[in-house]
C-alpha cells in the first residue's frame, strides 16, 4: 500500500516538473517560430523561464473590491488541473500514471477546469474588464466543446467497432502495448474522416488555449488583458505556467489520438536507446502539432470577434466534425478496415 | 523592492498617453516593429498596468489625465520603471505654460528615464531602455555590495 502511495506521489511530482519545463520550452519555441515567420530574431528559448522568474519576484496585488479567497485560489486551481491532465494522457508511448482511473471523457471534463478557474478568477477580481473577459471565456468554452467532443468520441467509437475492450481509454487510442493506432483500423473513407477530425482538433487547440485568433477573452487591446487584467506577480506567473502546461497537454492529446506512433515500433531497438528515441520523437511530434495548431494560425490571423468565434465553431467547425463522424460511421457500415 | 536579473531581461511595457499629439506614440509603435525587434530582449507590450514593469508616458499631462496617470502608476506592481518619452513630458514642449497642463510628467509621478525629442526616433527610445536597464543594474550592484 505504501509503495502505491509513494509511486503516485512521486509520479505526480515528476509529471508536474516535466510538464512545467516542457510547457515553458514549448511556449519559447512558439515565440521563436512566430518571430521567424515575421522576419524577426525573436526572444531566446528560455524567455518564458525568465518571464516566470521575474513575475515570481514582483509584488502580487489583490484589488480592493476583489473576492480575495477566489482571486488567489483560481491560479492555483488552473495550474493544478492543467497538471492533472498530464496524469491521464499517454506521453511518449508510456501508459499514463492514472490511465486505469479515467478515460478520454474525463480528460475532456478536466480540460474545462483551467478555463473555469480563470472565469472564477476573472469574476472575483471585481474589474469590469475581467468580468467581460470571463463572460467571453464562457461563450468560447461553449463554442469549442462540441467539435472537440465529436472528434474524440468518433475515434473512440471506431475503436469499439473494431472490437477493442476499452475503446474510451486514451492508452488504447495511443496504441500503448498493442501498437495499433486509429489509422490501422479504418478503411479509405475512415482515413478521410480521421483527417477531417485531425484538422478539427487542430482548430480547437487555439480556442482551448485562448491564443490568437481565439484570444477574445484576453484581448489586450480592447479588454486590457481581459480575464487576467487584475492579476500580477505570483498569481500571473501561475496562470502563465498553467498556459504552458495546457499547451503541452493539448498537443500531447492530439498526438495521443492521431499521431501516436513510436519510433521503436519501426526500428528494432530496445532498452534505453528505445526509451530516449521515443521521448525525442514524441517531443518532435508535439512541436510539429504546436507549430500547425498554434504558431502558424496565430501568426497568420487577426483576432475573431466573439460572435464570429461562436458562429465559426458552432457552424463550420462543428459541421466539419460531424462530416468526419459520418465518414467514420459509413466506413464501419461499408466494412472498411477492421470491423468486428 | 526586490530586483532580480530576470527583471532586466523581461521588461513588459505599458503605454500611457497623457495628452500627447500621437507623434511619440507612433514612434513607440515603430520601436516595437520587426525591424528593431525588442522582443529579442524580452520586451513586449502588455494591455494592463498590473502586468507591466515599465510605464511609457507620452504627452505633457493635461488636467483631465493627471488623476488617471497617478492611478495607473499606483496600479503597477513593484518593482517598476517610468520612462517619459518626448519633449512634452520633460518641459511641456510646445504646450509650455498652457492653462490646461498639470504636468510635466515629473511633477505628477517619479520618472526614471527621460527620452528627449519631438518626436524621439526609435533609436533614441531604445537608448532610453538601455539606460533604464543600466540604472536597474546599478541599483542591483549597490544592493549586492
Amino acid at each position: 500500500m505504501i509503495d502505491v502511495i509513494l509511486a503516485v506521489v512521486g509520479g505526480t511530482i515528476a509529471v508536474t516538473i516535466i510538464g512545467i519545463i516542457v510547457g515553458l520550452v514549448l511556449l519559447g519555441i512558439d515565440r521563436k517560430f512566430a518571430a521567424h515567420m515575421q522576419a524577426r530574431v525573436g526572444p531566446p528559448l528560455r524567455q518564458p523561464f525568465i518571464d516566470v522568474a521575474k513575475l515570481m519576484c514582483k509584488d502580487s496585488i489583490v484589488p480592493e473590491n476583489a473576492v480575495v479567497s477566489v482571486f488567489n485560489a483560481a491560479p492555483l486551481i488552473a495550474l493544478a488541473s492543467a497538471v492533472t491532465l498530464l496524469l491521464y494522457i499517454p506521453i511518449a508511448g508510456f501508459y499514463p500514471l492514472f490511465g486505469g482511473l479515467g478515460d478520454a471523457i474525463l480528460v475532456m471534463y478536466i480540460l474545462t477546469v483551467p478555463a473555469l478557474a480563470m472565469v472564477a478568477g476573472g469574476f472575483a477580481s471585481g474589474s469590469p474588464y475581467a468580468t467581460v473577459g470571463a463572460q467571453r471565456e464562457m461563450v468560447t468554452m461553449i463554442a469549442y466543446e462540441f467539435p472537440l467532443a465529436v472528434a474524440i468520441v468518433a475515434v473512440a467509437w471506431r475503436f469499439s467497432m473494431a472490437g477493442f475492450s476499452d475503446p474510451f481509454s486514451l492508452a488504447t487510442m495511443a496504441g500503448v502495448g498493442s501498437g495499433v493506432v486509429v489509422w490501422d483500423i479504418v478503411g479509405p473513407l475512415g482515413i478521410i474522416g480521421c483527417l477531417i477530425l485531425l484538422l478539427v482538433l487542430a482548430w480547437v487547440t487555439p480556442a482551448e488555449l485562448s491564443r490568437v485568433p481565439c484570444d477574445t477573452p484576453e484581448a489586450e487591446t480592447e479588454l486590457c488583458g481581459g480575464l487576467v487584467a487584475e492579476y500580477s506577480g505570483r498569481n500571473l506567473a501561475l496562470f502563465y505556467l498553467a498556459g504552458g502546461v495546457k499547451t503541452f497537454a493539448m498537443t500531447a492529446l492530439g498526438v495521443a489520438i492521431f499521431l501516436p506512433w513510436n519510433i521503436s515500433w519501426f526500428i528494432g531497438i530496445t532498452g534505453w536507446t528505445a526509451l530516449i528515441a521515443d521521448v525525442v520523437f514524441f517531443l518532435l511530434k508535439v512541436i510539429v502539432v504546436m507549430f500547425f495548431s498554434v504558431s502558424l494560425i496565430r501568426v497568420s490571423m487577426a483576432r475573431f470577434r466573439i460572435n464570429h468565434l461562436v458562429s465559426l465553431y458552432w457552424g463550420y467547425i462543428a459541421i466539419a466534425a460531424l462530416v468526419g463522424l459520418m465518414m467514420i460511421i459509413l466506413d464501419v457500415f461499408m466494412k472498411g478496415g477492421v470491423v468486428l | 523592492m526586490r530586483l532580480s536579473k530576470s527583471l532586466n531581461r523581461s521588461l513588459w511595457v505599458f503605454h500611457f498617453n497623457s495628452g500627447s499629439c500621437n507623434g511619440c506614440d507612433i514612434e513607440i509603435v515603430a520601436t516595437l516593429m520587426p525591424r528593431y525587434d525588442p522582443e529579442r530582449f524580452g520586451i513586449k507590450l502588455v494591455g494592463s498596468p498590473r502586468h507591466a514593469d515599465v510605464l511609457l508616458v507620452t504627452g505633457p499631462v493635461v488636467h483631465a489625465m493627471k488623476d488617471r496617470l497617478q492611478r495607473v502608476y499606483e496600479q503597477m506592481a513593484d518593482p517598476k520603471v517610468v520612462m517619459c518619452i518626448g519633449s512634452c513630458g520633460q518641459s511641456g514642449g510646445v504646450f509650455f505654460d498652457s492653462y490646461n497642463l498639470d504636468g510635466p510628467v515629473g511633477d505628477v509621478i517619479p520618472v526614471d528615464v527621460y527620452v528627449p525629442g519631438c518626436a524621439p526616433r526609435p533609436e533614441a527610445i531604445i537608448d532610453g531602455v538601455v539606460k533604464a536597464i543600466a540604472k536597474l543594474e546599478r541599483i542591483q550592484e549597490a544592493k549586492d555590495e
